[in-house]
This record gives structure tokens, sequence and C-alpha cells, in this order.
């Protein structure tokens, strides 16, 4: 019983996680229907910034500690915001009327792009991360160990949720993006800026993709150039699990497949870890393509 | 004549590569194996070009049943203790090797299914979640070598076993997508319902395409393992994939020539250019958007036209042809 506590926990602070990257996919999903597969590497790139930056921000706040985690997650998340609308500008935008296979080929290269040439840029063996916040053991019984690493990474995590929601429901350019997800000719025949809606959604979901690699960094502390590839494709899996496109149901599907992830590898065995949130992709298109909270649409001639 | 033109091709190219075969020591072991390679990268494109280029669905597991059939091979030619040149050895390594096929072909089945329901990016996903279950499940399976990898398997694959099933796959795949049931592939992939409503049946073409691409490709799968002798679940992973789409991806999707051209040229680069080795996948990765950006029908377009290529090399002409169909 006790051992379950702990996988769920330890679910839901994983599961946390993959939501912050699947609503960047969704929401990009929800704008330009086109699946960005580069949002992973994305993802891996926010953590080397956070891995250089950590050493000369430390010592400018006073040693490791809140100030330093909160301002190397914003640097983070503010160079991979600019990476994302680089990317947008440079490789999605002038496919934007062709073929979505075109769209989607090229995403794959930017996506090979990023790994390899972090490879060559950060080298191919995996780095340590710092420690930004110490982890202290805040329950350490015999029946669960709880340390305050996760409640950090679920509190963050709900923390950049919130404001998400405030953002997308609250503001302007929050009301231009459901307006474009809507209809995007009717919402720039309202004189939305289309273009730079888009490059603000790129934006938003670099930038939770940016945040999700720290406190990822600060469970698993080994960075590497091809550490997006998984958290990338489960967090997709995540996206259409819930319904791609709908902000709640990346959170709902997030934890969903971390939940699933972390009781397949402590009951049965680590070896299925990757292949399961797979075998629910597969289920999932098989069964409901909608995903849970998706609405189904029927294809036009 | 002109009816039975590309049998006697067929035909041909059997006896010239039974011919090289005789003197195939003659060349350097490097060499032999670029060769082999070469043989084994255009039978791998050309089966996934049915799928990507011909029949417009978007696969990313080929190196799964690549998997399938090199691993299904192996058992049975270790079984059976094969040994190369030996009478014997012929019909059975053949027989291995399209069981490998079969068996890579009943996924490309199992794959196909799920393409009736998803379009693109999904299907694209899907098949790449299945090339890693494929793999994940050899490697987790102690009496294929687990990741310690299959070791021992003789080597029976040489050139001209690789070329005489290249020949056989151009083969079929030519006159496949040029019969009048073939053009059904084209029609699903530019315009699916426009196809239904003729009275195409997308449903059963996609399969079709599916299970004929995944037999090829396990035969390759099995003519690999016979060459390298030594194979682990590794060797198929996400990249060994993506090498192939990329290669279908320059020569032209449904362009037969340009793939077969494409898997050649991307299989002697890297070993011309080892000096710059790590920047192999960063060169691929670029060349991919670059070419979707400037040119998505792939460098020859959708056609490879030779006289146009024969125009270029000569400079008869001072404007450079642009091989559009």
């Amino acid at each position: 019983m006790s051992e379950l506590l702990q996988q769920i926990i330890n679910g839901i602070s994983m599961g946390s996680i993959y939501a912050l990257i699947a609503l960047g996919y969704t929401m990009v999903y929800g704008i330009l229907r086109f699946i960005n597969f580069a949002h992973g590497d994305v993802f891996m790139v926010g953590a080397f910034v956070g891995y250089f930056v950590a050493p000369i921000v430390a010592p400018v706040v006073g040693g490791s500690g809140l100030a330093a985690a909160v301002l190397v997650m914003m640097i983070s998340m503010l160079a991979c915001a600019l990476l994302g609308v680089t990317i947008e500008k440079l490789a999605y935008r002038p496919l934007r009327s062709r073929p979505k296979l075109t769209a989607l080929i090229t995403a794959i290269g930017v996506s090979l792009f990023l790994e390899y040439g972090g490879q060559l840029v950060f080298g191919p063996d995996p780095k340590p991360f710092p420690a930004l916040i110490p982890s202290t053991m805040i329950v350490n019984s015999k029946f669960l160990v709880l340390s305050s690493n996760s409640l950090v990474v679920i509190g963050t995590a709900l923390l950049l949720m919130v404001l998400l929601r405030h953002i997308i429901f609250r503001t302007r350019m929050g009301t231009a993006m459901r307006a474009v997800s809507y209809d995007h000719r009717a919402a720039s025949l309202m004189g939305i800026n289309i273009d730079s809606v888009i490059s603000f959604t790129f934006a938003l979901g670099s930038g939770l993709a940016a945040a999700a690699a720290i406190l990822y960094a600060s469970v698993y502390p080994s960075i590497n150039p091809l550490m997006g590839l998984f958290p990338g494709l489960k967090a997709f899996v995540a996206a259409v699990l819930g319904g791609i496109g709908n902000l709640y149901g990346a959170v709902i599907g997030g934890m969903i497949i971390g939940l699933l992830e972390t009781l397949v590898t402590g009951y049965i065995s680590p070896i299925y870890r990757d292949a399961i949130s797979f075998a629910v992709l597969i289920l999932i298109l098989l069964f409901r393509p909608a995903g849970i909270l998706g609405r189904h649409e029927t294809e036009k001639v | 004549m002109k009816r039975h033109r590309s049998k006697i091709y067929l035909l041909l190219a059997l006896v010239a590569a039974a011919i090289v075969a005789k003197y195939q020591t003659a060349i350097s072991p490097y060499y032999f194996q670029i060769i082999i390679y070469i043989g084994i990268n255009i039978i791998l494109a050309s089966s996934l070009n049915l799928i990507n280029g011909f029949a417009g669905q978007f696969s990313l597991g080929h190196a799964g049943f690549m998997a399938l059939g090199a691993y299904t091979s192996a058992v049975i030619t270790s079984s059976l203790h094969l040994s190369p040149g030996t009478a014997v050895s012929y019909p059975l390594f053949a027989g291995a090797l399209i069981c490998g096929g079969l068996v890579a072909s009943v996924f490309g089945l199992l794959v196909g299914i799920p393409s009736l329901r998803l379009k693109g990016d999904y299907l694209a996903i899907t098949t790449l979640g299945l090339g890693e279950i494929i793999r994940v499940i050899i490697q987790s399976l102690g009496f294929l070598g687990a990741a310690r990898g299959f070791t021992g398997i003789a080597k029976l694959a040489d050139f001209f076993w690789v070329y005489a099933v290249v020949a056989i796959v151009i083969f079929t795949i030519a006159n496949l997508v040029k019969s009048t049931y073939g053009k059904g592939f084209l029609a699903v992939r530019d315009d699916e319902i426009a196809a239904e409503a003729v009275g195409v049946d997308a449903t059963r073409y996609k399969i079709v395409a599916f299970i004929t691409g995944a037999f090829f490709a396990g035969i390759a799968g099995g003519l690999y393992a016979h060459f390298v002798t030594y194979i682990n679940p590794s060797q198929f992973g996400f990249l060994r994939s993506f090498e192939i789409v990329v290669m279908v991806v320059v020569g032209g999707m449904g362009n037969i020539a340009g793939v077969i051209l494409a898997a050649a040229v991307l299989t002697i680069l890297p070993e011309a250019l080892r000096a710059v080795a790590q920047y192999r996948m960063v060169i691929y990765a670029f060349l991919l958007i670059v070419i979707m950006i400037s040119r998505p029908q792939g460098l020859f377009g959708q056609r490879l036209d030779w006289s146009r290529v024969w125009r270029w090399v000569t400079r008869r002409s001072s404007s450079p042809a642009k091989g559009e169909s």
C-alpha cells in the first residue's frame, strides 16, 4: 500500500512534467493543426541552457537557492521561447500553405537538426545537471519517502498551468489565440495578426517546455542531447490521449501517462517503460482518436 | 515485345548479378561492403517509397519491419545450421528470407489497419511507436539474445542475393504502380475522398502498400543479418527508419529511379565524408529541411528524366533543366 502511494506521488510528479510539454504540443496543434515534432528537442535545449546558465547565475544571487532556481528557469524559458519563434519563422512559416506531410517531414528534420546539432555543440556525453534547490527529505519513514523535489516539481507545474490559464482566458493575446484556433480566416478578417499570434503560441509552448526541462533535470540530473526524444514523444501521446487541441486534456493526459509509466516501471518491468506510452497511443487512436476530451472533427471535401 | 520488356530487364539484371557475383572476391572487402549496403538500402528505400511515395501514407517504422525480417530469418538459418556454399543452403536461405518477409508483412498488416483511420502526423507517430514496440519486445526476448544481440549468423548473403532481390523489388514495384490496379495507389495519395468517390477501394490499397512494403523491408533485414552476421536491437532503432525516410524524400516521393539514386548516394556519402562523420546526421537533417522548403517533390521531382540529366551533364542547354513532371 505504501509502495503504491510512493509510486503515485512519483507518477504525479512525472505526469506534471509531461503535462507541461504536452501543453506546448496541444497549443500549436490547436492553432496550426500541425504537430511540432521538434518540441521535445526544444525541451532538451531548455535543459542545456539551464546547465550553462546555473553556474553563472548562482554566485550572482548568492549560492544555490530559490532565487537562483527561479532565475535559471526564467532565463531558460526565455531562451527557448526565442528558439521556438525562430524555428517557426525559418522552418514552418514558409510551408504554412503546403500539404501537411511537407510540414511534418520538416518538423522531423528540425528535430534531428537540434538533436545532432546539440551533439556537436554540447558533446554527446551525458552531463550532470546541478541541483538548483537542494532536495530535503520531508517524510522519510519506511512507509513513505517524500523528498521536497517532487513537491517542488508538482508545485511549479501547477503554478505555470494556472498562469497559462490566465494568459489564455484572461488576456487580449489569449483571446486572439482562441479566436485563431476557432477559425483563423474569420479571426484574420477581424483584424487579428495571425503571424504574431502563431509566434506567441510557439513562444509560450517552448517556454513551458523549458520549464519542464528544468524540472525534469532536477529529477533526473543527467542531461544529454538526445534526452528530448522520449519525453517529447510521451508528451505527444499525452496530448493525443487527452484530446489534442484541448488544454485540460493535455494536463489529464500527461498525468495518466506519468502515472501509468511509473506503475509499469514499479510493478511490471522497467523494460516496458518507454513502450507502454506507445501502446496507449495505438489503443487510443484505434478506439477514440479524438482523445478523452477532444471533439471529433469530420473531414470535409 | 514491348509488353515483356520489363521482364527481360529483370532477367538481364539477374544474369548480370550472377556474373558479377562470380568475381566478387576481386573487389576489395571495404568497397564490397559498401556495394552490399547500397543494395540493401535500395531495397529498403524502394519498399518505403511504395508506402510513403506512391500510397501517400507516412510510415516511420520501416526499421521495425527490417528487424522482424532479420531476426526471423536469422533464427531459421541458425536452427537449420546452414553453412554458406552448400547446395542445400540456397533454397533454404531463400525460404528463410521469405519467412522473414512474411512475418514483417503480418506486422505491416497490423500497421496498415490503423492507417485506415489515421492520417499524416498520427500515422507517423503510430508507426514510429510500433517500430519501437517491436524493438523493445525483441530486446526483452532471451532466446533472441536480448540487448546483447544475435550472434553467429551464417554469412549467406552475397552480391548475387542482394542484387537479385534489388532487381526483383524494383521490377515488382515499378510494374505494380504502372499497372491499372496500381494507379489506385496514386489516386489514394492524391485525393483519398475523390478516389473513394470513383470507386477506388482506398482501404485495400493502403493495406496492400503496407504489406508489400513491409515484406520487402523484412527481406532486406534478412539479407542484412546474413551479411553482417551479427544483429542487435539497437541497429533497428528510430534513426534507421529515419535514414530510409530521408532517402525517399531526397530521391522524390514516388520517383523510383530518384529513390534508387538517393539510396546509393546517401550510402556512399557518409563513407566519402568520413572525416566529417559527426556532421552526417546534422547534414541529413538540414538537407531534409531545405529540400522540404525549396523542393518538396525531391531533388529529381516526380520522374527522373535521363535525357535531361544528360543534357545537363553535356551542358547543351544554357539553362539547367528542372525535372518537373
